[in-house]
């Protein structure tokens, strides 16, 4: 069996509305991922220990095990205990927690890096110690590291192919779904290969423009 | 938590891990080569051998691995290409490692002080003997830990074969979850397995990496 692209432009529609499941489960997970590892961040810094020790041990464990193998546990392990979310909804929670716990490595390390004189200033000018972090600490640690958070965004889109394992009709899902009416793996795997790589170029742009506009020119 | 079935099933993921780890090293082996490859492609004096390795390291870096690892396992009988799951694996993942390895390895001797390959070819040291006698030993030193975090994350994208069907680590816990109803209990004991496993390797990599550097 060769291949044969006359049969793709007929199933267009089915790949492009995978596409536009692709972007927003990118975008929700994105977003989930940004200000859970702000939240991960302050707690893994200033929880009290017995909060702070389990959710270290926790975050370690998910840097440490493939997110295919998460997925399975988010997805089957919520239905297990009587919460039976839609496959899309698993797959952002378990797509954004995951990348959220490489972000909150990032943050934690710049927190930690901002001056402390920032601190010592915000305090002595009477805002609150959580005040002070939420206001001037934080904003200052975030901004530091976009651009290797950037890169884990980017990482995500390429992950969220993983999400179709579960069941949810993302891009890669949509592909596979066309090629069970066609028998034509390679000519629609290509082709989200393609859509893949347009959509990651246009990511990131995206992401060049917002480094451009958050960074201090100086 | 139901331990007993644990003690039960166990077993059966011990045997897949040691799938995971033969997968692991023969990705890391084919990564490390389509590596040097790139690297060396990317760093070429001819715009077009650059270019054949820029693009490598653009597509493989720019799509996700799952639907490499798709095309040339459905696709390949296709176009004449003929793998079983666990060979389409080892390839697919080798190949994408690799894309990102050449990233790791051309970093490491671009990062090499120019003064060091101009002093080497003012000593009268070829084009070659300058790269293989100065830059390499120096930046072998700088590669040892990026590359353990290459290896670190292909430990982790071994994974996706199980999506071919291939049995190991997550295609076991998958299944058992399947029939056993306790993805909790199953996603301990296979992540047990990969944390002891990538736990090794770091150390493996840090032991390397002190023993490369001066001092």
């Amino acid at each position: 069996m060769g291949l044969d692209f006359s049969v793709v432009p007929q199933y267009l529609d089915i790949i492009l509305l995978g596409c536009a499941w692709t972007i927003g489960i990118t975008v929700a997970a994105a977003v989930l991922s940004f200000f859970g590892g702000i939240i991960f961040a302050v707690i893994a810094l200033y929880a009290h220990w017995a909060i702070r020790q389990p959710f270290r041990l926790i975050a370690w464990v998910f840097m440490g095990t493939p997110l295919l193998l998460q997925l399975f546990l988010i997805y089957f392990g919520l239905v297990q205990i009587g919460i039976d979310l839609p496959a899309f909804i698993a797959g952002i929670i378990g797509l954004g927690l995951h990348f959220a716990v490489y972000n909150s490595e990032l943050i934690q390390t710049a927190i930690l890096s901002v001056d402390k004189g920032q601190m010592e200033a915000a305090r002595t000018v009477g805002l609150s110690r959580s005040q002070a972090l939420r206001k001037v600490v934080i904003p200052q640690a975030v901004r530091a590291v976009i651009p290797p958070i950037g890169n884990n965004m980017i990482a995500l889109l390429k992950d969220s192919a993983l999400v179709s394992v579960i069941g949810v009709s993302e891009l890669t899902l949509s592909a596979q779904r066309v090629i069970g009416r066609t028998y034509r793996p390679f000519e629609f795997y290509l082709m989200a290969a393609a859509f893949y790589y347009v959509i990651n170029l246009g990511m990131e742009w995206v992401l060049r423009k917002i480094e451009r506009r958050i960074s201090i020119s100086r | 938590m139901d331990i007993d079935l644990m003690l039960k099933v166990y077993p059966f993921f011990i045997e897949a891990a040691w799938v995971t780890i033969l997968l692991s090293v023969l990705t890391a082996i084919l990564g490390l080569t389509c590596g040097a490859l790139g690297a060396a492609a990317r760093l070429s004096r001819f715009a077009l051998v650059r270019f054949v390795g820029a693009a490598y390291v653009s597509v493989f870096r720019g799509t996700p691995a799952l639907i490499q690892l798709f095309i040339l396992y459905f696709g390949g009988p296709q176009i004449g290409i003929q793998l079983d799951a666990f060979e389409a694996g080892v390839i697919g993942l080798g190949i994408n490692a690799g894309a990102y390895m050449t990233e790791t390895i051309r970093g490491a001797i671009i990062s090499i002080d120019k003064g060091q390959r101009e002093a080497a070819r003012t000593l009268g040291l070829s084009q070659w003997q300058a790269m293989y006698k100065i830059i390499l030993p120096q930046a072998a030193r700088l590669m040892v830990r990026p590359l353990g975090v290459n290896l670190n994350m292909l430990i982790k994208a071994t994974a996706l074969v199980a999506a071919i069907s291939v049995i190991e680590l997550t295609y076991t816990a998958q299944r058992y979850i399947g029939s056993t109803y306790k993805p909790f209990e199953m996603f301990l004991l296979a992540g047990i397995l990969y944390m002891i496993i990538i736990y090794v390797t770091g150390r493996g990599v840090a032991w390397l990496d002190r023993k490369v550097q001066i001092n």
